[in-house]
């Protein structure tokens, strides 16, 4: 097991083993996003209540998750980074921060354009919208603090701290924006004991959660795989690989 | 080489800020000036009903306070950085957080304690109720010292760079959220007259918790940042 992190730590070896991984990924993606959009937009009955403009959850939810998931992540990256100086950890703080500012933007959006017909306004300054706001401008920081710093070793230690100061205050941050205002439904789906949700309505949404990780983890790959040969530019295997390729 | 006890480096370390913020006073006072002006720029820019102004009031005056601390949190490390002594404070024997921890409270002593001076003006001039005066002073001598807590972590990681400004607020803003809510709704909630103690607590916590955890962080950006 340990042999195993020590060989996925060394950039070439990630880079062979992600080329390999990322077809699979991607039609395994490319399956869930089919059959949960699917499900989601033909199968599910309509809600009572909202009309058949409820179906955007299926690209609200997951997208909202997939922002907070995301960051958990790069802060994870990031302190594997900091502690065992492992170069890749660093490589996969860098490229999450796009795609997560991606998906919260998304998030952030779907969520305006559910709230004009279901509350009559495209904004509101309610607890969770703005948390997720505020998480769109850590995310933002995060990205130009490492565009800012030349020196890349540098930039992706920076930008670890401040991933991992930003967990911190995420929660922090979270419930006192919670307490602070509060308009957004309730949970619906992480209530324990019975989700208030409808089980055709809950299978699709699972179902796209797991395509947007997959994608996320495709996305994350293939970013990755740049910023690798981007850093190692210099080094033999990527001359060779370059030489092949010619 | 026998070193000097942790303490008394720690005293060094303040004192030496503070006598460096006292040679250049005008230092210490453009983030008061700034405070005052950004609060007298919103009666000006939304009318001067006194009842609106007195809604609205706390949140201008915490929001001025941090945008003024913002400004002044530049210069913590700047002339350290510039002569080098910086760098020299990296190689002390000492843990570097416990001197974080100096040169940010010699720093709040500095910019953060004035604006405590020049509050109850403001609070007089945005006609804020006599009971939320005090609850004002309160919640900026709680939440002043975790604005230079947490901004100085923003600090220390741009201080190599050129144009480090823009970038700090980006980086330090949305982690001065919840003191903002807090404390500006500490200060409504007495207003109204009613009790603030849950709100003050709170405060108090984040204070705790930025006492304890930022100069870690501090310490490993500026590591990182003059690596």
């Amino acid at each position: 097991m340990l042999r195993f992190f020590h060989k996925l730590a060394s950039p070439k070896y990630f880079y062979n083993l992600s080329g390999t991984l990322i077809p699979w990924i991607a039609v395994a993606c490319l399956g869930f996003l089919l059959v949960g959009l699917y499900d989601g937009l033909v199968d599910a009955p309509t809600d009572y209540q909202q009309g058949d403009s409820y179906r955007i959850i299926f690209i609200h939810v997951p997208a909202a998750w997939m922002s907070l998931f995301i960051y958990m992540v790069m802060a994870g990256a990031g302190a594997i980074g900091l502690i065992w100086h492992m170069k890749l950890a660093e490589v996969m703080v860098v490229s999450c921060a796009p795609i997560g500012a991606a998906f919260t933007f998304l998030a952030l959006v779907t969520g305006s354009i559910w709230g004009k017909p279901m509350w009559g306004t495209w904004w509101v300054w309610d607890a969770r919208l703005t948390s997720e706001l505020i998480l769109l401008f850590l995310y933002l920081g995060i990205m130009a603090l490492n565009n800012a710093v030349e020196d890349k070793r540098t930039a992706a230690r920076a930008t670890s701290i401040l991933a991992i100061v930003g967990v911190v205050n995420i929660p922090i941050i979270h419930y006192s924006v919670e307490w602070w205002n509060t308009l957004h439904q309730g949970p619906t789906v992480t209530k324990f004991d019975a989700p208030s949700i409808d089980t055709q309505m809950l299978i699709p949404l699972l179902v796209m959660a797991v395509a947007f990780k997959l994608y996320f983890v495709l996305s994350l790959l293939m970013r990755a795989r740049v910023e690798v040969l981007q850093r190692e530019r210099n080094t033999q295997w990527v001359r060779e690989l370059a030489e092949q390729n010619t | 080489m026998s070193t000097a006890p942790l303490s008394h480096a720690f005293l060094i370390l303040f004192k030496r800020d503070l006598t460096l913020a006292y040679r250049k006073r005008a230092e210490i006072v453009n983030p008061l000036l700034f405070f005052v002006l950004v609060t007298a720029m919103f009666p000006l820019g939304i009318g001067a009903d006194p009842a609106q102004l007195r809604d609205i009031g706390p949140g201008i005056i915490w929001v001025a306070a941090l945008l003024a601390a913002l400004l002044s949190l530049e210069t913590i490390f700047r002339s350290d950085f510039e002569d080098g002594s910086l760098e020299q404070l990296l190689l002390c024997p000492h843990p570097l957080s416990i001197l974080m921890l100096a040169k940010v409270a010699a720093h709040w002593v500095t910019t953060g304690l004035p604006l405590l001076l020049v509050a109850p003006l403001l609070a007089v001039l945005l006609d804020l109720p006599e009971e939320a005066r005090s609850t004002l002073l309160i919640t900026l001598a709680l939440g002043t010292p975790v604005l230079s807590l947490v901004g100085t972590i923003g600090v220390a990681l741009t201080v190599g760079l050129r144009r480090g400004g823009m970038i700090l607020s980006l980086l330090v803003l949305p982690l001065y959220v919840p003191v903002l809510i807090f404390a500006a709704s500490a200060v409504t909630t007495a207003g109204a007259g009613l009790p603030v103690s849950a709100h003050l607590f709170l405060l108090t916590a984040l204070l705790a918790l930025a006492v304890s955890l930022s100069p870690a962080a501090t310490a490993a950006a500026l590591r990182i940042s003059l690596s």
